[in-house]
């Protein structure tokens, strides 16, 4: 896409409406500013979403572009949730607004790794994707890739960067894997084939990129016969749900805990072991707030005897980003110098506050984030951080290769 | 200012390395190529060269499989000129070899400077820029990371071990090895790239035999072999704590 060009600043306006999707919905703004109170860098954000239309309007988009205060933007699609004139802020202004600054070369050099990592790499870490797959070696019985085995199956399991190959996440998928396979789903991966799903690179502007990373994987997806797509990241969850099919290509898609809780029935005889803790449960931004998705990690949680859920301050459609959405995984360090304080130890300290043992994800950012600030924040050396399938496997017992 | 860079593939260690069944080189055959670092921070420093003084770049390189994807990005990064070297692969060539195949595209040129990454992981003997400003007869300095133009003069920063750095004062034309440009390589959108790859034509340079002077002969590659494996110590913290101070003592450390 090309950048806005306009020789006066006035259609700075005007272009933008036209370049945003639904843009015409910016004209509604009422200048309440609950976006910019709900956003959760707000306060650092120099220009949060209100102040950004209200730039707009005044012919002062210019000096939008020349600060770099917009990357602090977790695309947690908080304003847009409590937006009274429900104006896409998130998807629209703010990640189009990102990619002005990108063709701009307004980025700061962490992101730009990441960015080019998913260029040439296909994945994020910048890793071999020849060893995409090798996360499943030593699984039984085997994972199934589908190019190897050019079988059928119920279940193409969309796997995504971390999952595959950050050491901490590859052992929630080891622990997803077995539990497919206690169930006995038909599933299979794509292995080397599978690139990074693209959605936090869209939201952090970069939309080229987006859609060949998205070209890329339709491409893989159709040499393949399968039923349904289950993926372990609920960005992946929301890309092939809302934006793939955009770009003409339409699958049925379920995260894995919609996945597990349609077999609930099920996976409960399995629950053998109690796991007796305090749970409580973090909604991730593209799970919940932006995709409903807040009953099905639920019911997985209190389907395990022992657990007792509790609830956080932030919760389900108020729920606080673990600060890695829309580039934000890979600003750590911008994030910190900008505002000294990590989301991620915000959200540490919610679930001590909640008295809780364990801290319950369904994000593969999540279990890396939290574990981190559960090293530094007071008070949280006895919190556990785990992913809801592995707490689900310990319930299974170390007879089902739970711990 | 016309600015000629010149710039290679050499494996990317993302993957790992091979040694063919010959023994004296590397399996390239399934090797992933990525543009040499330093090539990389020497395109950088052309574009950022050309945006402070003004000028034209030329991106000059052999024709290695993804040659076309690093142009068309330094296009979009705002090279003006693209030139690939058919028939010769830098993978398969010595430094010798290859600067000789840049000597006589880049003479044609006339350049005031030519820039090249200081080194690539795969250069056995010597780099490509130092033996270009050989064969062209103009000066080298090499391990720069930065330049400035001032009345027809460049003045370059060379770093020397030991974080030194001395300015020197170089008479074009002459060739510029880069360790690192004054900023790291930009990011280039996708969109811009995909837009470069419409907009800019690579032209095609058949070149005939490269007559170049014997560099080395390689009877062996091999893989570090380590000559000592380490000694784990087992047993409790306590147990190995009074193992260690053993040890320690032994060889007089303590």
């Amino acid at each position: 896409m090309s950048t806005v060009s306009a020789s006066r600043s006035q259609d700075y306006y005007e272009a933008m409406l036209k370049a945003t999707p639904s843009g015409e919905r910016l004209r509604l703004c009422l200048e309440c500013g609950t976006c910019s109170g709900i956003c959760p860098f707000g306060s650092v954000m120099v220009y949060p979403p209100s102040r950004l239309i209200a730039a707009l309007r005044a012919d002062r988009f210019a000096n939008v572009l020349k600060t770099d205060a917009l990357w602090m933007c977790v695309s947690c699609s908080a304003c847009t949730a409590f937006c009274p004139s429900q104006i896409p802020l998130t998807a629209g202004l703010m990640a189009r607004t990102k990619e002005e600054l990108l063709l701009r070369g307004n980025v700061p050099a962490e992101l730009q790794d990441a960015l080019a990592n998913s260029q040439r790499y296909g994945n994020v870490l910048g890793e071999s994707p020849r060893k995409r797959g090798d996360w499943i070696n030593g699984i039984v019985p085997e994972v199934k890739v589908l190019a190897k085995t050019r079988e059928p199956v119920d279940v193409l399991w969309f796997v995504g960067d971390y999952a595959s190959y950050h050491p901490r996440v590859r052992s929630t998928s080891r622990a997803l894997a077995a539990i497919m396979n206690l169930l006995g789903v038909s599933f299979g991966i794509l292995g080397p084939e599978e690139s990074s799903d693209g959605d936090s690179q869209r939201l952090a502007g970069e939309r080229g990129l987006f859609e060949m990373l998205a070209e890329k994987n339709g491409k893989a997806f159709s040499k393949y016969k399968f039923s349904t797509i289950v993926t372990t990241d609920p960005h992946a969850y929301n890309a092939l749900k809302t934006e793939y099919p955009r770009l003409g290509m339409t699958y049925p898609v379920q995260h894995y805990t919609e996945f597990l809780a349609d077999r609930l029935d099920q996976i409960r005889p399995l629950l053998k072991h109690e796991v007796k803790a305090k749970v409580t449960y973090h909604d991730a931004c593209y799970l919940g707030r932006v995709n409903g998705v807040f009953e099905q990690p639920r019911s997985l949680l209190r389907a395990i005897p022992g657990v007792e859920l509790v609830e956080m301050a932030h919760s389900h459609s108020n729920s606080l980003c673990c600060g890695g959405g829309g580039g934000g995984m890979w600003l750590d360090g911008f994030q910190w110098e900008k505002a000294h304080v990590r989301l991620s130890d915000l959200r540490v300290q919610e679930a001590i506050a909640a008295n809780a043992e364990i801290l319950a994800v369904g994000c593969p950012y999540e279990t890396p984030r939290f574990e981190d600030a559960a090293k530094t924040v007071p008070g949280a050396s006895g919190l556990h951080v785990k992913d809801i399938v592995e707490i689900l496997l310990e319930a299974m017992g170390p007879e089902r290769g739970g711990a | 200012m016309n600015i000629a860079v010149v710039a290679k593939l050499v494996p990317d260690l993302v993957e790992e390395l091979s040694i063919d069944a010959s023994g004296a080189k590397l399996d390239t055959s399934f090797a992933r190529f990525i543009v040499s670092e330093s090539d990389d921070h020497a395109i950088e420093e052309g574009i950022l060269l050309k945006e402070r003084f003004g000028g034209q770049v030329t991106i000059i390189a052999p024709d290695d499989e993804g040659i076309d994807d690093v142009m068309y990005t330094a296009a979009a990064k705002g090279a003006d000129r693209l030139m690939k070297l058919k028939g010769i692969s830098a993978a398969e060539m010595s430094s010798h070899a290859l600067a000789r195949a840049f000597a006589d595209v880049v003479s044609e040129l006339k350049p005031d400077l030519v820039l090249a990454g200081v080194q690539a992981h795969n250069d056995l003997d010597g780099s490509v820029g130092s033996l270009l400003a050989g064969f062209l007869g103009m000066p080298y300095v090499g391990y720069v990371s930065g330049i400035s133009m001032q009345d027809g003069q460049a003045t370059v920063r060379k770093e020397y071990p030991a974080g030194l750095i001395a300015e020197l004062q170089v008479t074009p034309p002459a060739v510029v090895g880069i360790q690192a440009a004054e900023q790291p390589p930009r990011y280039v959108a996708v969109s811009k790239v995909r837009q470069a790859m419409k907009s800019s034509t690579i032209e095609e340079r058949a070149l005939t035999v490269v007559e170049a002077p014997a560099a080395q002969h390689i009877d062996r590659m091999f893989k570090p072999e380590p000559a000592q494996h380490a000694t784990m110590l087992a047993g409790t913290p306590d147990e190995i704590a009074s193992k260690l101070v053993e040890i320690l003592r032994e060889i007089g450390v303590i």
